[in-house]
């Protein structure tokens, strides 16, 4: 049996998860065996009526009043009980911070190893994966031994499951055992979001400035042009290191990753660490005095030559054409 | 307060990752040596702490001899004392790592009495496993938060906040002591100073030598570089005469209103 770990959202399986269900699919038709999932927290019922649609057989709801909300400790020891209860063959977590999270608390339990980022598994004696190291822009091939193969799968590296049936999963409750202990890490309070920020995770544009911008004043332009496109201003870790500019604005692989449709990355040499942070954009624009720098070559389209020159002629070519 | 801050020694690549031929290893022949971001981030933390409410820091790391440099690096910011677990060079594992982690904090525990709070980083820079945090507050039987960007010390509590999954901040209060891993962002490390430098190159260094505990892990084959989509770089031109062939561009990309 393949157990899926999912968390969701308006009952349905969220991004990631529906990845992770992607491969628990491929792996229980690899093996044989049944493909099973996990949740926790309300909605389940709506949750399994989606989830029979890409092969989940039972879903297990994880039935516990003081679970209402996230408590990442109980959660683990819900999920080791129902692990050595039922004994899959391997449990697949999303690489999400939660789901990583929780199957780390899973492993430490059972006294399991627990494979992080996983790209791509192979069953078979042994069971062999491969993982991604250094934020992802290093691979690891590995035997994974053991009874039970725990791993979170990597972001994005499988396409979400698509719906093929309609046969809801069927919902089996699952009452783990918790005590007051298993709950003293849980949620005490909520901060919201600041409203109307464009979040540099979702933009479309990102206008990226590293080394190369000089100072903090120096990023008026590439603020200007942000607001002109409608996109975020997205840094290297050398400007956050300076203090020119707050980490939430790093992009990178201790930072955010970005996909937008456009990165103008200036001044940005193209660090392996700041790649695995915009790989994902669809174009790459790189404007830089270099031409060899890693940023230019791997780059859609460049510029080369001093940014700030160039960003004084775009910004007015962008507001003429407007 | 006392604290423990775990930091791993892990090489400093830059524009290209260069593997030895037995695939086994970076070849890190032409390379400095760093630890992660928010390892650095969470001995600024330590320091912070103490420098806050008294007590003392300590830095861990668990490696070769060679990590005796990032002990005093972190003693050069301002950590008061160093442990080395002392390996032959190769590579630990996840678990073998939190169990000698564990067994020394326990050590040093019945001497000195508790650390209020333990530091790591949300994941290490080569490996990035996402379980050594977990795994040694398990075994301690302590309450752990991960991916703190925020710590604010109690009497007896510790309050972590973390981003939230859609955007905005989730709190944790748990009691002390406690475990705490923390991302890049929860502070500006300060740079080391001159005298800083000077101190931290006197000050003694606890070792401790190990034998690894065999145990369930992932079985490295071979490393590899992925294969990099092959894209021939269009030079739009030079200077700011190419600003027109990039408003083109951000046209034909659908960019401009
Ligand atoms: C474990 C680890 C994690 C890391 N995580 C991150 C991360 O999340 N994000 C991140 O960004 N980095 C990260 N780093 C740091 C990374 O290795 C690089 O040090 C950093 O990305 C370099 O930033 P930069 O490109 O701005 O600076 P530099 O590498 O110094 O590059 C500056 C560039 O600007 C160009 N330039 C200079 N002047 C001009 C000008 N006037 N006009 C145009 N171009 C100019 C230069 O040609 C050069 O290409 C991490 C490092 C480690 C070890
Ligand atoms: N060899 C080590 N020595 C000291 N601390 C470590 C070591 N390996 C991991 N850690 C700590 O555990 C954190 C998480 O590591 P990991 O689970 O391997 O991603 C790191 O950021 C370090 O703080």
């Amino acid at each position: 049996m393949i157990l899926v770990v999912l968390e969701h959202e308006g009952g349905a399986p969220d991004r990631l998860s529906a990845e992770a269900l992607t491969l628990g699919r491929r792996l229980a038709d690899a093996t044989g065996g049944p493909l099973q999932a996990v949740a926790w927290g309300p909605g389940t019922e709506a949750l399994a009526g989606a989830l029979g649609a890409t092969g989940v057989a039972v879903l297990h709801a994880v039935e516990d009043a003081r679970l209402s909300d996230y408590a990442p400790e109980a959660i683990g020891v819900a999920l080791a009980q129902l692990i050595e209860r039922d004994r899959p063959d391997a449990v697949l977590g999303t690489g999400s911070e939660r789901g990583a999270e929780v199957m780390a608390h899973a492993a430490a339990r059972t006294g399991l190893a627990l494979a992080a980022n996983c790209t791509d598994v192979v069953p078979g004696e042994p069971w062999q994966i491969t993982r991604q190291r250094w934020g992802g822009s290093l691979l690891e091939d590995a035997r994974l031994d053991g009874p039970i193969r725990l791993l979170t799968v990597a972001p994005h590296a499988f396409e979400p499951a698509e719906a093929t049936a309609a046969a809801p999963a069927a919902v089996e409750p699952f009452a783990p055992v918790l005590t007051d202990r298993d709950l003293r890490v849980r949620i005490t309070s909520r901060v919201p979001a600041e409203a109307g920020k464009i979040s540099l995770a979702d933009a479309r544009v990102v206008v990226g400035g590293g080394r190369g911008v000089g100072s903090a004043e120096g990023f008026a332009q590439l603020d200007e042009l942000a607001v002109l496109l409608g996109g975020a201003v997205g840094v290297s870790r050398v400007v956050t290191s300076a203090g020119w500019r707050p980490h939430a604005q790093q992009v990178g692989q201790t930072g955010t990753r970005i996909a937008p449709d456009l990165y103008i990355a200036c001044g940005i040499s193209g660090a392996i660490q700041h790649i695995v942070g915009c790989r994902s954009a669809k174009a790459i624009l790189a404007i830089n005095t270099d031409r060899d720098a890693p940023m230019v070559t791997r780059a859609t389209y460049a510029v080369i030559g001093d940014l700030h020159a160039v960003l004084t002629a775009v910004i007015a070519e962008v507001r003429a054409s407007g | 307060m006392n604290v423990l801050v775990c930091v791993k020694r892990v090489p400093a690549t830059a524009g290209k990752i260069t593997l030895t031929a037995d695939e086994q290893e970076i070849d890190t022949r032409y390379l400095g040596f760093t630890v992660s971001p928010h390892e650095e981030c969470a001995v600024e933390e330590a320091v912070r702490i103490v420098e806050a409410h008294g007590g003392s820091s300590t830095v861990l790391t668990l490696g070769p001899e060679e990590s005796v440099d990032q002990l005093r690096e972190a003693m050069a910011v301002g950590i008061d004392r160093a442990i080395l677990l002392q390996t032959d060079g190769g590579e630990w594992d996840a678990v073998a790592t939190s169990a000698a982690i564990t067994d020394a904090i326990r050590a040093r525990e019945a001497i000195d009495g508790p650390f209020d709070l333990v530091l790591l980083g949300n994941e290490a820079a080569d490996t990035g496993d996402y379980q050594v945090g977990v795994r040694v507050a398990v075994a301690l039987d302590r309450p752990i938060v991960s991916g703190a960007k925020g710590l604010e010390i109690q009497d007896d509590a510790i309050v972590a906040r973390r981003e939230a999954p859609g955007g905005g901040w989730e709190v944790y209060q748990v009691p002390r002591p406690a475990v705490v891993s923390v991302k890049e962002g929860i502070n500006l490390p300060r740079y080391p100073s001159v005298p800083g430098r000077l101190r931290a190159r006197k000050k003694e260094i606890e070792r401790i030598e190990l034998t690894r505990a065999a145990g369930m892990k992932p079985t490295k084959i071979r490393l590899r570089v992925p294969v990099e989509r092959e894209s021939a770089v269009e030079i739009l031109g030079e200077g700011p005469e190419a600003a027109p062939r990039v408003v083109e561009v951000l046209r034909r990309l659908g960019l401009l209103a």
